[in-house]
């Protein structure tokens, strides 16, 4: 197969990065099949949600009752800023290879995921001490907890994986597997941000609606 | 029928037939449909069963190395033969899927077998059954007295974990679950002892939850009730609260009365909010009759 | 120091010894007898591992290895390894409801309980997955021409997380009680309220790790189809073993993730009071029954689709014939695939929903058997035309053909809701599956192991013991499961320790007299590789093609070198070994040989499996610090190696060339054997074609081929 053919959905590096671009195609592939099944996990803690918000309830609170529209619009805004910058490191990466823009552009990136994060645990420390909704509360709240929890698992996983990537920037510069390694935590990262679209959509605001 | 001749005629040759609970001898029209429709599709299969048998030994001894057969080592398709193997399956399906179609909704056990039903309250336990029955304002344990020849529906929950319940000869299972109600419409056209049972692994005792399920004329089954609320044993909520603690029952215990509402109360143990909040939920009324088919097993409603 | 800090909730009697001696019972001696020979087993390894001094050679050459072929035969030796656990363990069930009658017996109500658990967890998470696991691992890139799979580091993790599982489940032998929820474990019993103790804790890490494992092979494996095919490996010129892996690995993708959530979700009830499937306060277990059937029923094919695909190469060799329908198969092989998740409900017809609802999920199921029905057919139609060899895998597949469409008859019984509403939790689903997953998977799987087991080791299996085993497993199933059948229709609930009815004693003793027959058919099984050991001198088939071969991995040497290919090879057509014997063109010199990149080995792996096992095994036993340790440990494991930028080392094209030129004479020297001379020591692995036999002779070495363009 010629370069051309050579197609990975992904940052292209193609033009700048021939020899990374050829080595991303199956990794890339693998990391993309690596996010369906973990968005086929989400799915079904989406579903578990949708089931257990309604019927889950057990005369505990209600979704209306214990969501913070105002904090959970903030946090959206964080973590698209923050896969915005991201966008930025990597082309950075991909047309100058420029390692203090690039780690720049990773601090910033990281300060928002981080600054989401404490966000949510926050959101949380008011639901369990000013309403009285922990996750053992009700079937309802469990699915809350677990649904969120895992996506807030998943950022901070993120945020580690940032830092050791910012260390491999800095120790080993942007050898193809570095560079590989960024492009797949920056799929990652966007992919948070598209299941965080989702529950900020059906259990934020469906919740407070209904 | 003559189908089902033939599966009588074998169970009555072969041991073990003569045992109390299976729907090989059914006692009522939903156990004998089940039985007949085990025989159709059972029949129906052999389409695709018996040219197995008979091609494959043919095959093997024509194609065997040495064998008569021609050897094509190329030849990989023939549209005919594939019209047929994937043909007679999808025609095989298309009936088999509209006799399950028909059977399906026909013997839905949610459906009333008749006016005026009999309501009987099943409460699943460790390891034993209670039944409630409201309209004679009799309790029983392990032991189902029903009126021959009388629709019965029996509305099941849990006061513990999941179980199944199921009287062979007279129905197939359905799910107790704890906080829920689900039902089964059943009616008995022979006199007898059946056994019932659990066949959902609930721990240790689980190997001896069965049951009596004792099919009296309706005369007999009058009789029973009246000498049953003579019993002076009563049980309310101390009572039933007793009974949760897991034990196996030997001797069938017989209660004169109960408290009203009980089998309500203990869905409301688990489900509060929907028994109370959205009224007659679970209260021991008469069912209303059957009508459409959503009947997800949720609390009360 | 606090022994609840240090130890958790491990106590002197937690131990299985103690049972024995505080309160002495036949079922408690097993117990023991049970925990002695896991010990015991576990001393012998050591011991002969010092002895023979090879901790060195296992550890070097085996455990860090990430070698596609490597990883495969571990997992295989894990999958048999438990395999005896757990068929030891139903033949004591068969023995248990055998001598039961009335509450007879010689097990306690709870021993049993944990029997049934184990045994089916076992059968299904730790053999059945290892075992088409393995094989997939082992020939997959063989046929597809490629080195290894897309990620050997991943892979190796995947089968370290799966033998920490197996681990995990071998320690419960002797620390501690396992679950007696079944291996479906459904709630509320296995909730914390009605199950307290390790035992469903133990189920629950033991099959999350499992789960996780099998997750990352099927990532693996679907990428690696997708990306490593080689040269004009079009995806329908690849044999049917990989459509069948590729459809297995996407099912795994997609399955497995359901069961991890549920599996999290029991967890976090257990653990820390959340109500995901507990009685009240909101909790509904039915979710659980939807989440685990979402895994459970994808996963029936997820262990039938790649013995489908062992029963095509199977067929098709030892009818010395292509496969008929190849097309219908593959198209056959996705509707399966996809149609596996539109019937999850059929496992619970019984919880009182709809008749709608259960009409539509049984019409479903329904429409499952007919692409189902047309493999079993193609397969018969592929000896149609052929030249049959009564091989021992031959045998094990007309077994199948048989058994499995009957198999599949009772399935169609059972989707029928009014049909499932009787037999549902009774000995005749239990028949059902068995009759599904033992002649289909497991002989499938023994049918492979005879048949690949010369390319893996470069010596044939005695086919005499093999064909004893046969005869031994085949009535052995016939015997241990229809009167099961029988005895469900009459009534006979699963998961019982004792009777009342007489009459189901003939039945039960037929059942243990078949259980007898398969214990003595892996005994033969056992003899037959240990003979073969022995005898490796004279069953050696180093040139490659013991069996006529049809694919690729026939055209290469036995054992494979571990860069499987010296140069990639070409492909034109399907069965493209087979076409170049017929065009006279196999076993010709490449025109060139090149450097070959291969991943170096790693510790990275072993680390990982140890630390997973330490994690788990002190979550099962809320040993905290040890939880905490372990998991840190095991993710600087991960961070370290992601540092390590020397991980690939080259084999010079010069060692490639001496070695592949070596083979390719000595298989050109070699005269070949004809297909009825296959089972003697002649067959040094050249085969002459069936068919063919007066066209190759010796091929001639003058004119070496260009194999890449």
């Amino acid at each position: 197969m010629s370069l051309s053919e050579r197609l990975h959905p992904g940052l292209n590096l193609a033009g700048t990065d021939p020899e990374g671009h050829e080595a991303a195609e199956e990794v890339l592939f693998g990391f993309w099949i690596f996010l369906m099944s973990d968005l086929v996990l989400f799915a079904v803690l989406f579903a578990t949600y949708a089931a257990m918000s309604v019927q889950g309830i057990a005369g505990g609170p209600r979704p209306a009752e214990v969501f913070d529209l105002t904090a959970a619009f903030l946090e959206t805004m964080l973590l698209l800023l923050s896969s915005f910058a991201f966008g930025f490191a990597m082309l950075e990466m991909k047309y100058r290879e420029n390692r203090r823009r690039v780690l720049s552009w990773l601090l910033v990136t990281g300060v928002l995921g981080a600054a989401f994060v404490g966000m949510e645990l926050h959101d949380y420390y008011v639901m369990i001490t000013a309403h009285a909704a922990p996750p053992q509360a009700s079937g309802f709240l469990s699915a809350y907890y677990l649904l969120t929890g895992t996506h807030a698992l998943h950022v901070s996983s993120g945020l580690v994986w940032m830092a050791i990537m910012a260390v491999q920037v800095m120790v080993i510069g942007f050898s193809t597997p570095v560079k590989l390694r960024l492009m797949r935590l920056a799929l990652f990262w966007h992919m948070l941000d598209v299941v965080w679209i989702g529950i900020f959509t059906f259990v934020y605001l469906f919740g407070v609606v209904s | 029928m003559t189908l089902r001749g033939i599966v009588g005629l074998l169970a009555a040759a072969v041991p073990g037939t003569a045992s109390a609970g299976s729907f090989l001898e059914p006692a009522g029209p939903i156990a004998s449909a089940q039985f007949s429709h085990f025989g159709v599709i059972s029949a129906l299969m052999l389409i695709v069963i018996v040219p197995m048998f008979v091609a494959l030994p043919i095959v093997l001894y024509r194609y065997r190395r040495g064998g008569k057969g021609t050897y094509r080592p190329d030849w990989e398709f023939n549209w005919g033969l594939e019209v047929v193997i994937w043909g007679i399956p999808v025609a095989l399906a298309l009936a088999l899927g509209m006799a399950l179609w028909k059977h399906t909704l026909e013997y839905d056990p949610y459906r009333a077998l008749g006016p005026e039903p009999l309501v009987v309250e099943v409460v699943a336990l460790d390891w034993k059954f209670l039944f409630l029955y409201p309209e004679q304002g009799v309790a029983t344990i392990n032991l189902l007295a029903l009126p021959e020849d009388r629709p019965v529906t029996l509305r099941l929950t849990s006061g513990t974990v999941m179980q199944s319940f199921i009287i062979p000869r007279l129905a197939g299972q359905i799910y107790a679950m704890a906080g829920m109600q689900t039902q089964l419409n059943l009616l008995a056209s022979e006199t007898g002892d059946f056994i019932g049972r659990n066949t959902q692994y609930n721990g240790l005792g689980f190997a001896t939850q069965s049951f009596t399920t004792r099919v009296m004329s309706p005369d007999a089954f009058a009789g029973w009730a009246e000498a049953t609320k003579a019993q002076p044993a009563a049980l309310d909520a101390a009572g039933f609260a007793k009974l949760l603690s897991p034990s196996v029952v030997s001797e069938p215990v017989l209660y004169g009365r109960f408290t009203p509402g009980l089998f309500g109360q203990v869905m409301a143990r688990f489900a509060p909010a929907m028994v109370q909040g959205h009224g007659q939920a679970g209260m021991a009324a008469p069912p209303a009759p059957h009508q459409g088919h959503h009947h997800m097993p949720e609390a009360g409603r | 120091m606090n022994w609840e800090l240090i130890f958790g909730q491990i106590k002197w009697n937690s131990f299985v010894f103690s049972g024995a001696i505080e309160n002495p019972s036949l079922s408690e001696f097993i117990a023991s007898g049970a925990g002695f020979i896991a010990v015991l087993g576990a001393l012998a390894a050591v011991i002969l591992l010092t002895v023979k001094g090879w901790w060195v050679p296992l550890w070097r050459d085996w455990l860090t290895s990430v070698d596609h072929k490597k990883v495969g035969i571990m997992y295989i030796a894990i999958a048999l390894v438990m395999f005896a656990r757990a068929v030891i363990e139903a033949a004591l069930i068969r023995a248990q409801q055998l001598s039961a009658y009335d509450g007879g017996g010689f097990l306690s109500a709870d021993h049993f309980g944990q029997l049934f658990s184990t045994h089916g967890t076992i059968m299904i998470f730790f053999v059945a997955m290892p075992f088409i696991t393995g094989l997939m691992n082992y020939v997959m890139p063989l046929q597809i021409g490629a080195r290894d799979v897309s990620f050997p580091l991943l892979n190796a993790i995947s089968l370290m997380l799966t033998m920490a599982g197996a681990i995990l489940i071998m320690v419960s032998l002797v620390v501690g009680q396992f679950s007696t929820g079944g291996w479906s474990a459904y709630p509320p019993f296995t909730g914390i309220e009605f199950s307290p103790g390790e035992g469903v804790d133990y189920w629950i890490w033991a099959v999350s790790l499992g789960s996780i494992g099998s997750t990352l092979t099927g990532l693996n494996f679907a990428v690696t189809i997708y990306k490593k095919r080689c040269p004009g490996m079009t995806l329908f010129r690849m044999p049917l073993f990989c459509w069948t892996t590729l459809c297995t690995s996407i099912l795994m993708i997609f399955a497995m993730a359901p069961l991890t959530a549920a599996t999290i979700m029991l967890a976090l009830d257990r653990y820390a009071g959340f109500h995901f499937f507990t009685n009240g306060d909101g909790g509904n277990m039915m979710n659980y029954a939807n989440l685990f059937w979402l895994f459970g029923h994808p996963e029936v094919y997820i262990l039938i689709l790649p013995a489908f695909g062992v029963w095509s190469e199977v067929v098709a060799t030892f009818a010395s014939k292509r496969i008929y329908g190849y097309t219908s198969l593959v198209y056959a092989t996705m509707c399966i695939a996809v149609l596996s998740f539109a019937v999850w409900l059929h496992h619970f017809f019984t919880m009182g929903q709809s008749a709608n609802v259960n009409a539509v999920f049984g019409i479903a199921t329904m429409v499952i058997g007919v692409p189902t029905g047309v493999k079993v057919y193609d397969w018969l139609l592929t000896m149609v035309g052929g030249r049959i060899r009564f091989t021992t895998p031959m045998l094990f597949h007309i077994n199948f053909l048989l058994t499995f469409i009957l198999g599949g008859m009772t399935g169609v019984l059972l989707a029928n809701p009014g049909v499932d509403f009787q037999v549902h939790n009774t000995l005749f689903l239990v028949a059902h599956f068995h009759n599904m997953i033992i002649p289909g998977v497991l002989f499938g799987m023994f049918a492979a192991v005879q048949f690949w087991f010369p390319k893996v080791f470069g010596f044939r299996l005695h086919e005499g013991l093999g064909r004893a085993s046969f005869w031994c497993f085949a009535p052995g199933f016939l015997l241990a499961f229809f009167p099961l059948y029988w005895l469900g229709m009459m009534g006979a609930t699963r998961r019982t320790y004792m009777w009342s009815d007489p009459s189901y004693l003939p039945w039960l003793a037929l059942a243990m007299a078949g259980a007898a027959l398969i214990l003595a058919g892996f005994a033969l099984m056992v003899a037959q590789i240990v003979v073969s050991v022995r005898r490796r001198e004279q069953l050696a088939a180093p040139l490659g093609d013991p069996w006529d071969g049809r694919a690729l991995e026939w055209s290469i040497p036995s054992p494979p070198p571990e860069w499987n290919f010296a140069v990639l090879p070409q492909v034109t057509a399907r069965d493209p070994f087979y076409e170049a014997k017929k065009a006279g063109i196999a076993y010709r010199s490449p025109a060139a040989y090149e450097d070959i990149e291969v991943p170096r080995n790693t510790a990275t792996a072993p680390l990982i499996g140890l630390f997973a096992c330490a994690w788990a095994f002190a979550l099962v036993w809320h040993i905290w610090w040890l939880v905490v340790v372990s998991f840190v440990l095991m993710w600087v494991v991960v961070i370290v190696r992601s540092f390590q930028t020397d991980t690939e080392e080259t084999v010079p094209a010069a060692t490639v060339k001496a070695a592949n030129e070596a083979f390719l004479a000595a298989a050109r020297a070699a005269p070949g054997v004809a297909r009825d001379r296959e089972m003697t020591s002649e067959n040094r692995g050249r085969a002459l074609p069936e068919g063919l036999e007066g066209r190759s002779g010796p091929v001639s070495s003058r004119a070496p081929v260009e194999v890449l363009p």
